[in-house]
């Protein structure tokens, strides 16, 4: 079969199945070239449907930042496509589309540690995700409110991130990797900062927002001991993905 | 929301004192420029003042304020004969440096042409004109000779009875105002040592002079004072200040008096001209120039400190990207600081220039029209400034908020 004909049957599955949020397909990231040339990631293939949580486990080194940020559209694969909720926003290194303002409408990020603009409240950190999506400020405000509400941390919104614990942050940043609804909530170590439980409530917390907001989440995770909250583990070494367990749906 | 207001709250006591910081630069920009008006304004405050339509200086010279000047006294009469000649004025000028208090005081003494002039066109701000002949004196405040103070030059002692605001001149003395004959008293004054031995070698000379063999009584006359000798003409003027009547074509008087072979005649703006093409022209080419240096220090001073608010926020700027935040957000983030940072700045300049300067020892003159000058200036160099951080920002991937 030829390329060509390849993406079309692609497309094709793609648009056949609704509830498909992410397919990424023999996504492969090389670094360098010649002696120099390092495969960070090689064929990396996933699909996650909507209301699916996914953990994503690997050693350090393994390229599981690299599938994220391939998938979050941040940094394009070598070769390999990515399509999400059907569309095909990157093939190879070519965008196939405005990739930061398919980035603020469909995907939302939670990382290890950082997460939120220091010069701006909880509440503000979560608003700007909504004004810069065009939302009106009063809107914005309205759900940020709900939001915060929804994730135990609105009497924390007038404060300032250096005034939150990491896991107040970690709540704030899930409140605003929400905001606009996303199709696809990536999350790269959310835990790492976190002692164990407050490391536990963060990903229960994904998984009720995945099955309650219909959203895929792809959490990268070292952490072993909550692996029962997903519904799906990948896990990557050498930069080769594999299926850890059956999907339960 | 405005982004760029939010971190300027969260780093407010940083961003204040780098306004300051950018305010003090500026308000040294300010007045580099003020103080070369001010140098402008001063040299040429006197003669704007003065109010005469022509100068009638000594041949091949370029008047008082340039260099030295001497016409004989009898120059008043034949200008006043001149037709279309309103008045001819005796206009003297000199420097002079007395210590009082135990401080040097620089006076630059002019003189007024009494009774015709009595210095009423002369902007008081305590005091009276001149009301005699001798021993009065309106002083500029500069000199910190108050109304009813007395100040002893040569031989005679002045009283204080008028006071000026900012006649100074062109090198920054401030100006007293006396009477053409006190005026040149003090300038001639010699000590009473200086008159003996004058009025010794006057009779030195008589005693070989062939007449005074034959005509002894003519050593008397070598023994009288200065003033009583016929032979010995009256100190002599430093210029002439002409005014025509109304009606009258200048060029008229110009070249009647220009055809006279001992002296030179100028207009009001040719002195003018004069005056700041020679004598004030280096200082103000060097104010000036000084002036660009510090701008250009003051862009690349601003440009450094934008540069260093990026890349304190590049974590935040990545983020940004991160959520998808445009270019132009991120941009106008830069952008407004950098005109929040200049306009802050220029505003501190102005409001300290306002307290600041007039404790300068010379003006410093700031006009609505430099302050819009520099308002520009500020504008445009603030968004120059901020290219550079611009640029970083441009640069920074949306990956480095995951580091």
């Amino acid at each position: 079969m030829t390329r060509a004909a390849q993406s079309e049957t692609t497309v094709q599955r793609t648009s056949s199945d609704p509830l498909l949020a992410i397919e990424t397909e023999r996504l492969t990231k090389v670094y360098g070239s010649g002696n120099t040339e390092v495969i960070a990631m090689q064929d990396a293939t996933m699909r996650v449907r909507r209301g699916e949580v996914v953990a994503l486990l690997g050693p350090s080194g393994s390229g599981k930042s690299t599938f994220l940020t391939a998938v979050g559209l941040i940094n394009p694969p070598t070769s390999g496509r990515v399509h999400i909720g059907g569309q095909l926003v990157l093939d190879g290194p070519l965008a196939r589309t405005n990739l930061r303002s398919f980035r603020r409408r469909h995907i939302g990020f939670v990382f290890q540690k950082s997460n939120l603009i220091p010069f701006l409240t909880a509440a503000e950190n979560v608003r700007i995700a909504m004004e810069l999506n065009g939302e009106t400020r009063r809107a914005a405000t309205q759900r940020t409110v709900e939001l915060l509400d929804y994730l135990g941390v609105a009497d924390r919104a007038n404060n300032l991130p250096s005034m939150l614990s990491g896991g107040q942050q970690q709540r704030v940043a899930v409140a605003r990797a929400l905001a606009n609804q996303p199709s696809v909530i990536l999350a790269d170590e959310p835990t790492a900062a976190l002692d164990s439980h407050r490391g536990r409530q963060v990903m229960e917390l994904f998984a009720k927002v995945a099955h309650e907001q219909q959203a895929a989440v792809i959490v990268v995770t070292h952490d072993h001991r909550s692996l029962d909250v997903f519904d799906t583990h990948y896990e990557m070494e050498d930069g080769r993905l594999s299926l850890a367990t059956p999907k339960s749906h | 929301m405005n982004l760029a207001l939010k971190d300027i709250r969260h780093n407010l006591g940083r961003f204040a004192l780098t306004t300051v910081g950018v305010g003090l630069l500026l308000m040294i920009v300010m007045g580099m420029g003020g103080i070369y008006r001010g140098v402008i304004e001063d040299a040429t405050l006197l003669i704007d003042r003065v109010g005469a339509d022509l100068w009638v200086v000594q041949r091949s010279t370029r008047g008082p304020f340039a260099e030295i000047s001497r016409v004989p006294p009898n120059l008043v009469h034949r200008v006043q004969a001149v037709p279309g000649v309103r008045t001819a004025r005796e206009f003297v000028y000199h420097t002079i440096q007395r210590e009082r208090a135990g401080k040097p005081l620089r006076i630059a003494v002019m003189g007024l042409s009494w009774p015709t002039d009595k210095g009423d066109w002369l902007p008081l701000s305590a005091g009276r004109h001149l009301s005699q002949n001798h021993f009065e004196m309106i002083a500029d405040e500069t000199l910190r000779l108050p109304v009813g103070s007395e100040i002893t030059l040569g031989k005679e002692t002045y009283k204080v009875v008028g006071t000026t605001k900012n006649l100074i001149s062109s090198n920054g003395d401030g100006i007293a105002f006396v009477t053409v004959q006190d005026a040149q008293a003090i300038q001639f004054d010699i000590s009473g040592e200086g008159v003996r031995l004058e009025r010794e070698a006057r009779e030195a000379r008589g005693e070989s002079f062939e007449a005074a063999l034959t005509q002894p009584a003519l050593l008397d006359n070598a023994g009288r004072p200065t003033g009583e000798l016929p032979a010995i003409a009256r100190p002599q003027l430093s210029a002439v200040m002409v005014t025509v009547h109304p009606g009258t074509e200048l060029d008229d008087v110009t070249n009647i008096i220009a055809g006279w072979s001992d002296v030179s005649v100028f207009t009001r703006d040719g002195q003018r001209e004069l005056l700041l093409k020679g004598s004030v022209e280096k200082i103000k080419a060097q104010i000036g120039l000084f002036r660009v240096l510090l701008t250009i220090i003051a862009a690349i001073i601003m440009a450094l400190i934008l540069y260093t608010l990026t890349l304190d926020k590049i974590h935040s700027i990545a983020l940004l990207k991160l959520i998808g935040a445009p270019n132009s957000v991120i941009l106008g983030l830069i952008l407004q600081q950098a005109l929040i940072l200049g306009g802050m700045g220029f505003g501190i300049a102005y409001l300290l220039g306002q307290r600041v300067f007039p404790m300068f020892p010379r003006r410093v003159i700031i006009t609505e029209g430099d302050v819009a000058q520099l308002g520009m200036i500020v504008l445009l160099i603030s968004v120059a400034s901020s290219v550079l951080g611009i640029w970083k920002a441009m640069k920074v991937s949306p990956n480095e908020a995951l580091s």
